[in-house]
């Protein structure tokens, strides 16, 4: 797009901080928690993270839309941020083997932006002032307007949001031939966890968030998985009432991210909202059973309370080496693990990919006894 | 596991001197493994044969060796130090093989020296094509697909199998790769193949699929004794395959690769890096990948650090080679904390919220016949690195660093449209591939045709593109007319104002770079400054390593210190190399001991002095007037040091002057007088000094008649060069009227001098410091070839070794009263001609020269902290100022022509060599005297 056709845009924080900038996508407004990503790569696979469904989700990297969009990237069926906020802003593409550019996919999933905004400054004022919602709109509001209506954004806290983002009917996903069945609750399932599982010879059924158990066992799976979503887990009380059913099963239970916050909160440990969250692709975590270091994916804004982790609950699987948040759990009273990050990666790197391994370990010892 | 403790000595081997492809990076890359292991209680053990080298400084290592980087050396030395391991990963290829061959000889099993670092046997495998292909096929990495043919018939096949040509072609077990090459159409076929067959001794051949053209990238990684790996950095070639990473331009981070490819490089670069041993350190991997596909094929590894992982430490922020030397110790990443924000974990993978361009510098230009063409041989000798906001900004301001007289990529008023000749320029790799690219714009090219003669990504294209239509909308404005958003747009996208005024000057009435300047400044359009910080702001930083750009957040906090600022050398190049660097780092730690907050300017990767922890606050700027005078405006310093930064800062000077900010040292008048020769010969004749009868000529005709004055043989030189860039000798009006017309081509805005040349005589180097008072002789050079090889290219001996008493007494005697004459405080260089026992005085240079590292290395004496600190007021009566050398030590010039076949070795008042190394001889019968004095006027030439 030529520079005469741009048009103005502004980002209003909640706390009053105002920047303006230019319309990328949908022209509108939109607001939410606004969030930042470091990952460098994968543009595409963070705005159809189903996780950071409600929430603006500014990129740190400048150049984002570089390689365009194609339909081998998407993590769900649609773009599930609010808003996107990027610094500079690529128009124009290169990659033979794309369907679009990033502007046209914008607009046709109705999903305001703006770019040509100091990202890194608003990055900055976040680590500082902790996250906060905002506004971004292309149409006429004053500042004041605008700081007023992020404002009155419904906050993150306490909103349980996996609901809206799940499917509506059960679906089996299965390879040509299947080893295990695993009944996997969808809060916000990301395509790559789906594809982790088939590429390993799993047939998959994902239920809708909120199906009774009941429904759940009538399919007969050899474990359950516990899918990454967006929002708070702490108002989910369904689906800890779900991961408390399923526990007596003894069989195989994995959670990731918000799933590990579940079956966490079913074990009685807590989970709170952090001051900034986690969101890239390059954050290490220690094996604590291995002392092994991966390099992970994480989105995550609300965590674990190590304070809350009884041991004889609960050990601590894993832990984040930057600030010693917990990053996962190994269940002493029942037959589960989870990890707060992405072992799906999807953007990032693929170092945990082990973890879908050991959870089929897992239904495999289970079966044989 | 914490460091281990079966291990007291550790020898680390530096890579010698300054090579094309092997350059100052080893500096910094060794300084950073002697502070890293010293800092663990280690004994720091050192060898390099490199004099101008921050490395080999005393308080660098507790024992420094300034030997010749052989294995007879480093036996010497074990036998002496009691070495128990060797880290032979920080000196480039040079150590790694000398670490190889010493390995081989098992030397280093004998004597108990564990190597560290490195798994030497995989060395082997690395390097050689067959082994790594086979190790490629077992890990599962791509390779390019080839096929044996023994026939022309079976080459057909193979022709139709690989999807037709470029194909490349290697006949087998040919001696040095006789008949290989690149076949590129039907017509060369069947005769490259016969001949191929023929030569080949088992007549068989290997037909090869070429990946010329594919998207190029490279990985940095780091390893360690757990098995943990983290990639540092990934750097894309904007040059795609068939230049060799050194030549081109690279971008950091990759731009046009989705995850999913990313990812892919990701897990081979692991898997190839855990295929070659299991130590602990650095490695760097390369990649081409197919465009359009997610095809991958290995290029090479290199299991030590290298160029690209200093560019990687600069563009990130993360400091390899010393996290690196920790490794190789016994760290695990896990253990050691980011220094950067001083909380974090070392073990993880830096993000960055800006664009890193790195672009190459040549020096074509003093070997005259030379290849331009770039190819898989590298020919640069220098880099510049920048770092912007975003693409456009980044390589603006590499151009506006690149020494060359640019204000950023075009738009300067150097470049001629010729259609025709832009075509030629893009039809093969050329050093000024990017320039041509936007000048293909200029003319009207599509992003198509551009990218099907060059392949590079249309992505990079449409970025200069972008830039290009910048300039189109710029110049049919006014200064008036110029809006704040289009002008905020420029500057976000890296145009100086230079670029600009010369834009807004196409269509109306001239405007100056500083109107553009009070413009913007009026309109309070200032650079902020940002923050390298390797986790893009997530975690506050504290390291003050800071880039510009144009929005909104200044990050840059002021101080209330004293202040001074110190402007770096640039880019290293023939003529202005590690020297400078050397000389830039010693005045930043000088001039922190006499109290002041230093703040370091520099665009060059490959230094210490770009180290984030040497100066107080490092800019990594062009050393460009706009850029250095901003951060000037915002840091408000005491004044500037430009006495170390050679020809590059003391460019800026007369600027400096204007603008009325303070130039510590020898004043801006006195400097200028040096260059010009007219005030500097009527101050020589003042002191009663004798010189060269000489002329000034602006044109050809003027210089003939000069020549005629002053007697053929002739020396044409322009003024305000460095390396005796443009000198020639002529002996006849003929070849003057030769060079002068090259010379008016090249400096067109200078006038230049006629010198008489004093043929035969002797020449020598005396470097001084000079405190307003006293002088103090740093050293006198004598060089065994005679004047006219440039005193960078010659072999010279400290002390002299063929003067009488009556010579030097008469050069202290010159030297002295031209110090006093010059009001010199710091640093004075005089180049001498000495022909039948009169001293005649060639030049004056009131700055840090190249031979004061050299100098300082030989005598033990901090001499260029000493020149600094004298510019800051001290006086010398309060250094220690005894010398340490007990006999001789000669400089020994290292040349490129190795790496330009086609130029033939001649030496003349162009300087020609890269490097230098040092030896220390006790008598004239050691060889490193008696060859270079028989061979010592066979290659003057002019």
């Amino acid at each position: 797009m030529s520079i005469q056709e741009r048009k103005r845009a502004t980002i209003a924080l909640s706390d009053g901080t105002v920047e303006t900038g230019f319309a990328i996508g949908y022209h509108g407004t939109s607001g939410g928690e606004l969030c930042f990503n470091t990952s460098m790569y994968g543009y595409q696979e963070i705005f159809t993270d189903p996780s950071y469904y409600g929430q603006l989700m500014m990129m740190t990297y400048p150049h984002i839309g570089n390689y365009g969009v194609s339909s081998r990237d998407d993590e769900a069926r649609q773009v599930m941020v609010a808003g996107v906020v990027v610094r500079a802003f690529s128009w124009d593409y290169s990659n033979t083997m794309a369907d679009s550019d990033l502007n046209t996919y914008l607009r046709r999933n109705k999903i305001v932006g703006i770019t040509g905004v100091d990202t890194r400054k608003l990055v900055r004022h976040i680590r500082e002032k902790g996250v906060m919602n905002a506004v971004i709109s292309c149409e006429e509001f004053t500042a004041g307007e605008l700081v007023e209506k992020a404002r009155n954004w419904v906050p993150m806290e306490g909103l349980e949001l996996a609901s809206r983002v799940t499917r509506s009917e059960a679906q089996t996903v299965s390879p040509e031939k299947h080893r295990y069945r695993v009944a996997a609750f969808d809060y916000g399932i990301k395509q790559n966890i789906i594809n982790s599982f088939t590429h390993r010879e799993v047939a998959l059924r994902v239920f809708p968030a909120k199906t009774p158990f009941e429904e759940v066992m009538d399919w007969n799976p050899d474990g359950f998985f516990f899918s990454n979503g967006p929002g708070d887990p702490n108002p989910m009380d369904y689906a800890v009432e779900v991961v408390n059913k399923a526990k007596e099963t003894g069989k195989p239970m994995f959670g990731i991210c918000l799933g590990h916050q579940l079956m966490a909160l079913s074990a009685g440990i807590n989970v709170g909202k952090m001051y900034v969250g986690h969101r890239g692709a390059n954050h290490p975590v220690r094996n604590e059973k291995t002392g092994l270091v991966e390099i992970t994916t994480q989105n995550h804004g609300f965590s674990v309370l190590p304070e809350t982790v009884n041991p004889d609950v609960a050990e601590i699987s894993h832990v984040n080496l930057n600030d010693g948040t917990v990053e996962g759990l190994q269940f002493r009273n029942f037959n589960g693990f989870s990890v707060q990050y992405h072992p799906e990666a999807s953007p990032g790197p693929h170092d945990s990919s082990y973890l879908f391994d050991e959870f089929i370990e897992r239904i495999k010892q289970y079966r044989g006894n | 596991m914490p460091r281990r403790n079966d291990i007291n000595t550790i020898l680390i081997i530096g890579s010698g001197p300054i090579i094309i492809g092997q350059a100052c990076e080893f500096d910094y890359s060794g300084t950073q493994a002697c502070k890293s292991l010293k800092e663990e209680g280690y004994r720091v053990v050192l060898i390099n044969s490199n004099p101008a080298t921050i490395m080999t400084d005393p308080m660098m290592a507790d024992a420094v060796y300034l030997k010749p980087l052989t294995t007879r050396s480093i036996k010497e030395i074990c036998a002496i130090e009691n070495v128990d391991a060797v880290l032979p990963t920080m000196g480039g290829q040079t150590a790694l093989n000398l670490a190889r061959d010493l390995h081989h000889a098992g030397f280093w099993e004998k004597n108990n020296i564990k190597i560290i670092g490195v798994d030497i046997d995989a060395i082997d495998i690395t390097e050689d094509r067959q082994q790594f292909r086979d190790l490629m096929e077992r890990i599962d990495v791509g390779q390019c697909r080839s096929f044996v043919a023994k026939s022309l018939l079976d080459a057909k096949e193979i022709v139709l199998k690989l999807g037709g040509f470029p194909l490349i072609i290697r006949p087998s077990f040919t001696m040095g790769g006789m008949g290989g090459g690149i076949i590129w159409n039907e017509e060369q076929f069947e005769r490259k193949v016969l001949r191929g067959l023929e030569l080949s001794p088992i007549h068989e051949i290997l037909l090869e699929e070429s990946i010329i053209g594919w998207k190029e990238f490279e990985l940095e990684l780091l390893r360690d004794d757990h098995d943990n790996v983290v990639i540092i950095c990934g750097i894309e070639n904007f040059d795609p395959m068939g230049v060799h990473t050194g030549d081109s331009v690279t971008v950091a981070p990759a731009q046009t690769l989705t995850d999913k490819q990313f990812q892919l490089l990701r897990d081979a670069a692991i898997r190839m890096m855990r295929s070659i041993g299991t130590f602990a350190g650095g490695c760097n991997v390369q990649f081409a990948m197919e465009p359009g596909t997610d095809r991958l094929v290995a290029i090479e590894i290199n299991p030590r650090v290298s160029r690209s992982s200093a560019l990687a430490s600069k563009a990130t922020g993360y400091p390899i080679a010393k996290v690196a030397s920790k490794l190789a110790v016994g760290y695990t990443l896990d253990e050691l904390k980011n220094q950067i924000t001083g909380t974090t974990s070392a073990c993880f993978e830096p993000a960055i919220d800006y664009v890193v361009v790195k672009v190459p510098r040549f020096n074509f230009e003093k070997f005259p016949g030379v290849d331009e063409e770039l190819g898989t041989q590298m020919k640069a000798v220098g880099e510049v690195m920048a770092i912007g906001r975003n693409f456009a900004e980044a390589l603006n301001k590499a151009w506006q660093g690149m020494e060359i007289g640019r204000a950023g990529l075009g738009a300067d008023g150097y470049e001629v449209l010729d259609r025709k000749h832009v075509r030629e320029r893009l039809l093969k790799p050329y050093w000024d591939r990017s320039l041509q690219i936007r000048n293909a714009f200029k003319l009207g090219a599509s992003i198509e045709e551009i990218h099907d003669v060059t392949y590079v990504d249309p992505w990079f294209l449409q970025q200069i593109r972008y830039m290009v239509s910048i300039e189109n909308r710029l110049e049919g404005q006014t200064l008036e007319s110029l809006g704040r958003d289009e002008l905020f747009e420029a500057k976000q996208a890296g145009f100086s104002d230079k670029q600009i005024a010369w834009l807004l000057s196409q269509s109306a009435t001239p405007v100056t770079e500083d109107q553009v300047r009070e413009k913007r400044k009026s309109m309070g359009m200032l650079p902020s400054f940002k923050l390298v910080d390797t986790c893009a702001a997530e975690f506050p930083a504290q390291t003050p390593y800071y880039y510009s750009a144009y929005e909104g957040e200044n990050e840059s906090e002021i101080s209330d210190r004293k202040k001074i600022m110190i402007l770096g050398s640039g880019p290293n190049r023939i003529g202005q190399g590690i020297e400078f660097d050397y000389s830039c780092t010693h005045a930043v730690l000088a001039a922190k001991e006499m109290g002041y907050e230093t703040i370091m300017v520099n665009c060059n990767p490959e230094t210490v002095s770009t180290d984030f922890d040497v100066a107080d606050k490092l800019y990594f700027e062009p050393v460009f007037w706009e850029r250095v005078l901003d951060i000037f405006e915002h840091e408000k310093p005491e004044g500037v040091i430009l006495q170390v930064g050679g020809q590059t800062a003391l460019k800026l000077a007369k600027h400096f002057q204007r603008s009325g900010i303070r130039i510590f040292g020898t004043s801006y008048d006195m400097m200028d007088l040096a260059e010009d020769r007219g005030k500097f010969s009527e101050l020589l004749v003042q002191c009663d000094i004798p010189f060269p009868r000489y002329g000034i000529a602006s044109d050809v005709a003027s210089a003939l008649e000069q020549a005629e004055i002053v007697g053929y043989p002739v020396l044409i030189r322009p003024s305000y060069v460095l390396g005796g860039q443009g000198m020639r000798i002529a002996v006849k009006p003929e070849e003057l009227t030769e060079y002068v017309e090259d010379l008016l081509k090249t400096h067109p805005e200078n006038v230049f001098l006629i010198d008489h040349y004093l043929d035969h005589a002797i020449e020598v180097d005396f470097d001084s410091i000079h405190d307003g008072e006293t002088l103090h002789v740093s050293g006198i050079m004598q060089h065994i070839e005679p004047a006219g090889v440039h005193s960078g290219d010659s072999t010279a001996v400290l002390p002299p070794y063929s003067l009488s008493d009556e010579v030097i007494a008469t050069m202290k005697d010159y030297q002295n009263r031209i110090a006093k004459a010059m009001h010199v405080v710091g640093f004075i260089n005089v180049q001498y001609a000495i022909k039948d026992e009169v001293v005649y005085v060639l030049e004056a240079n009131p700055r840090a020269t190249r031979t004061i590292p050299f100098i300082a290395k030989a005598t033990g004496r901090p001499e260029s902290a000493i020149g600094v600190k004298v510019m800051l007021g001290a006086r010398l009566s309060e250094f220690d100022l005894s010398s340490k050398l007990k006999h001789y030590a000669i400089k020994e010039p290292v040349f490129p022509f190795d790496k330009f076949p086609e130029v033939k070795k001649e030496l003349g008042p162009e300087m020609k060599s890269t490097g230098e190394t040092i030896y220390f001889m006790e008598d004239f019968e050691d060889e490193h005297f008696r060859k270079p004095y028989e061979f010592k006027n066979l290659y003057l030439s002019r």
